[in-house]
């Protein structure tokens, strides 16, 4: 009895201690769709997991590579690279990390039910040298491994094991298991807890390996989906930071006086692809055979789409329209290739008559309505547009929960997708986007199945030249490839919009990432 | 020979509705009065909005999307040919709240009637008949009311869905209505079951089982009429409802497809905007909505009024 009531007063106690605490309340316009870091490559969801997960090497906020669970790495051999695992790195559980667990992850993470399976597809083994030593072999030379591997986080073995979450969330097959719903990293800060779609709470992790630079104890994250509640909610003083900013508000928010809106460059480049593989598409009035094969009808819907326009009314002038599927300040970017073909109905109709379709055909096109800024008002921009060369697009917007399986499993035919290349180098976009879809996992989203071999050899090639200058021209020469293809319509860049209080301070990255150790919030002044 | 009088031709059903004390009842309620002119006016807008709209938001080819967002032609920046203002993509917001109520009211309509056919069938049954026919539609009721029911709307549309993925729009119109009309009956069958239990021990229900009326007749004739009343009130209500709910499933991308929104669309569209001051895009399809529901709202209480034969 009497340890129970000590109990009680300390845990009193404790709750005392807590309402001192530092709570940034954030919000997002969706919800992180699982805790589970190796089950979407999804920039939110990556972006929130690594508060809590951490990888072997991460980025500092100048984008460059940084250690964090590894402390040295160097190449033994063109193909071997040996890391120096971070000694003293407890999970939340209190096991120690070692280089078991890397082991253990990296096999996760090419499970087939992962979505990462792209990015570990070129490595060919990972081996224990000792407890706080691994040696990563890759399938052929590949210098930008360190990139690649600020993608993925460490998981522990023996957590995974004991909650039989040995294998990650399959989002496309709706399989869902304990990861998706607790976490068990080594990041500075610890779930705490998980409501999907209401709320998800992280607190600070007291033992973190590392000094936090910021002071925030507590973050509560909520998706609020309706642009007008979360911008409701920012000015009425419920919420610390918001993200993204509905374009439309941007200016009701900083004339506020008491925020401030950040807006940055995202490395994000918006794009919409089309079924090439199938013989006859899913939805489509055609029948028999499939219009996206042939190169004049892609050509047709990139003329028709006065992207321009889309820019100035959907985007309000806060996009950059881009002919690449990079954008500037990705490795690779091609300044002198950046030229959209030009907006031209007519020429669009002739090529829709050249090949066959003088008077259109009617196609279904799957679009997100609360993922990218604008989304579904871009795609019904697009549907408006495509109207004019006679073509029906049957539109079906819907939330991003329902929107991702599907397009994953490729049940599409017309699609709208953003992209940030997680390596911040063009190898993430041609393998991931253009190159020809493999069981290894490349081209895990080329959702529309864009295929030439010639681009195939040159990306597999990109991936292993060492040599900068030939590397670059070969990137030069790939992009060149898709873009006289036509294998995916890009739009544009778009921007990134954080609003957030005065009393704080915080650092944002190009890929959208949210470092919550990097964040310090004042007390405020006329705080009772 | 004398002239036999020509007879005067019985009343046809038209002029006997003109005698009646209905419609003595309705012209004398200004209120039956205005509300009918209301709804006549919101359901003749929506059904012949493709003769008197001045565009046609659903013809995609003809959207100018530089003449988004444009305010209503009596504000500064507006232009006479949108008069109530323009929207994100350009369409012209009175031809597409005409448009619009067109699908909310035939999406509202639909479902509301096939709820209240379902219903009042199973409530009339179920409380006329008893025992254990009535135990088991009640506990029918009770899983359905046990689920929210958005959820059931979904898994319906859902399902619907899977199993005619690229149906034509048609199809996925029907599925619509039955994914909204299925959550809905429980509430009538509720009503209706109450009041059939009282009413089936009344004198006049018994005498005509003592005379022989057949079971069915006695509930079609006898024992609907008296139950009415409730279900029409409830039902006018519904409609309002269930605009929502469709506006709801269109966002989760069940419903109808954005590019021809109905009224909940546009409503659930125009709240984005409440902040930035293009109050156009939801004040006028919200009041369109409160017309729609309120008009019938009260046509409706009146309607109960004027039928149920204890208040005549």
């Amino acid at each position: 009895m009497k340890l129970k009531s000590t109990a009680l007063i300390a845990s009193l106690l404790l709750a005392c201690g807590a309402s001192n605490a530092v709570t940034l309340r954030v919000a997002n316009q969706g919800d992180v769709q699982s805790m589970d870091p190796h089950s979407l490559n999804e920039s939110l969801q990556l972006s929130f997991d690594t508060n809590v997960y951490e990888p072997l090497v991460g980025r500092g906020k100048d984008m460059s590579v940084v250690p964090v669970l590894a402390t040295k790495w160097g190449q033994t051999s063109p193909t071997v690279w040996r890391f120096e695992l971070r000694k003293g790195v407890k999970f939340h559980d209190g096991t120690p990390f070692s280089a078991d667990d890397v082991v253990f992850s990296f096999k996760r993470a090419a499970d087939p039910g992962s979505d990462m399976r792209g990015y570990v597809a070129p490595i060919k083994d990972v081996r224990k040298v000792n407890d706080h030593t691994v040696d990563i072999e890759t399938v052929s030379p590949f210098p930008i491994l360190p990139d690649t591997l600020t993608v993925f986080s460490m998981m522990s073995k023996k957590w995974c094991e004991e909650n039989k979450a040995e294998r990650p969330v399959d989002r496309r097959k709706g399989i869902e298991n304990t990861a998706s719903f607790k976490a068990n990293g080594t990041g500075p800060f610890r779930l705490k807890e998980r409501q999907p779609s209401v709320r998800t709470v992280i607190v600070r992790n007291f033992n973190y390996w590392d000094k936090i630079e910021g002071n925030i104890d507590e973050i509560v994250f909520t998706p609020i989906a309706n642009d007008a509640t979360r911008v409701a909610a920012l000015l009425s003083g419920e919420l610390d930071v918001m993200e993204p900013v509905p374009l439309q508000d941007v200016e009701r928010v900083k004339s506020s006086g008491s925020y401030t809106v950040l807006q940055g460059a995202e490395l994000r480049t918006i794009f919409l692809g089309m079924d090439q593989k199938r013989d006859e598409l899913l939805s489509s009035s055609v029948k028999g055979k499939n219009p996206f094969k042939d190169k004049r009808v892609r050509q047709a819907f990139y003329q028709a789409i006065d992207e321009e326009t889309i820019k100035a009314r959907v985007m309000r002038g806060a996009a950059t329209p881009t002919a690449e599927m990079v954008g500037p300040g990705v490795r690779g970017f091609q300044p002198d290739m950046n030229k959209r073909l030009g907006h031209d109905v007519e020429a669009a109709k002739k090529l829709m008559a050249d090949a066959g379709y003088p008077n259109g055909f009617e196609v279904g096109m799957n679009c997100p309505n609360d993922r990218y800024v604008n989304d579904a008002a871009i795609c019904q921009a697009v549907a408006a547009n495509l109207a004019r060369i006679g073509v029906k697009v049957n539109l079906t917007a819907e939330t991003k929960n329902t929107y991702f399986p599907k397009i994953l499993r490729r049940d599409t035919s017309f699609y709208m997708l953003g992209w940030t290349p997680s390596t911040a180098d063009a190898h993430d976009a041609l393998y991931n986007l253009m190159a020809t879809p493999t069981e290894q996992g490349r081209g895990q989203y080329n959702l529309g199945s864009y295929s030439n071999p010639k681009l195939d050899e040159l990306t597999t090639k990109i991936q292993t030249e060492t040599d900068q200058a030939k590397r670059a021209e070969m990137i030069k020469e790939a992009f060149k490839i898709h873009q006289d293809d036509i294998g995916h319509i890009p739009l544009h860049q778009q921007a990134l919009a954080w609003a957030y209080g005065k009393n704080v301070t915080l650092t944002q990255l190009p890929t959208n990432y949210m470092y919550f150790k990097w964040v310090t919030l004042k007390a405020k002044e006329n705080a009772r | 020979m004398t002239a036999i009088p020509a007879t005067v031709p019985a009343p046809g059903p038209l002029a006997r509705f003109f005698a009646g004390d209905v419609w003595h009842s309705f012209r004398s309620s200004p209120m039956a009065i205005g509300a009918a002119v209301v709804a006549l006016g919101c359901i003749f807008c929506a059904l012949f909005a493709g003769l008197i709209a001045p565009h046609n938001p659903f013809d995609l080819a003809t959207l100018e999307l530089s003449d988004s967002m444009l305010p209503p032609a009596w504000m500064q920046g507006g232009q006479a040919k949108y008069l109530l203002g323009t929207d994100e993509q350009g369409r012209d917001v009175l031809s597409a709240l005409m448009f619009g109520a067109r699908i909310s009211l035939l999406i509202g309509g639909a479902s509301v009637i096939v709820s209240v056919l379902l219903g009042v069938s199973l409530g009339l049954l179920s409380g006329y008949v008893g025992g254990r026919v009535d135990a088991f539609i009640m506990r029918v009721c009770d899983v359905m009311l046990s689920f929210p029911s958005i959820l059931i709307a979904l898994l319906i549309a859902g399902v619907g869905r899977a199993l005619f993925p690229h149906a034509h729009d048609s199809l996925a119109f029907g599925v619509l209505i039955l994914a909204i009309a299925l959550p809905g009956w429980v509430q009538y069958a509720r009503t209706v079951r109450g009041s059939t239990m009282v009413e089936r021990n009344k004198e006049y229900v018994q005498a005509a089982r003592v005379v022989g009326v057949p079971p069915m007749r006695i509930m079609l004739r006898h024992v609907l009429p008296n139950v009415l009343g409730p279900v029409l009130v409830l039902a006018t209500i519904h409609v309002a409802t269930a605009i929502q709910t469709e506006a709801t499933l269109s966002f989760l991308g069940v419903g109808v497809s954005p590019t021809s929104p109905s009224l909940g669309t546009f409503i659930n569209e125009g709240n984005k905007q409440l902040f930035s001051g293009a109050w156009w895009l939801v004040i006028f399809p919200g009041s369109m909505l409160l017309l729609i529901a309120l008009s019938m709202n009260l046509f409706g209480d009146w309607l109960r009024d004027a039928l149920n034969p204890r208040l005549r």
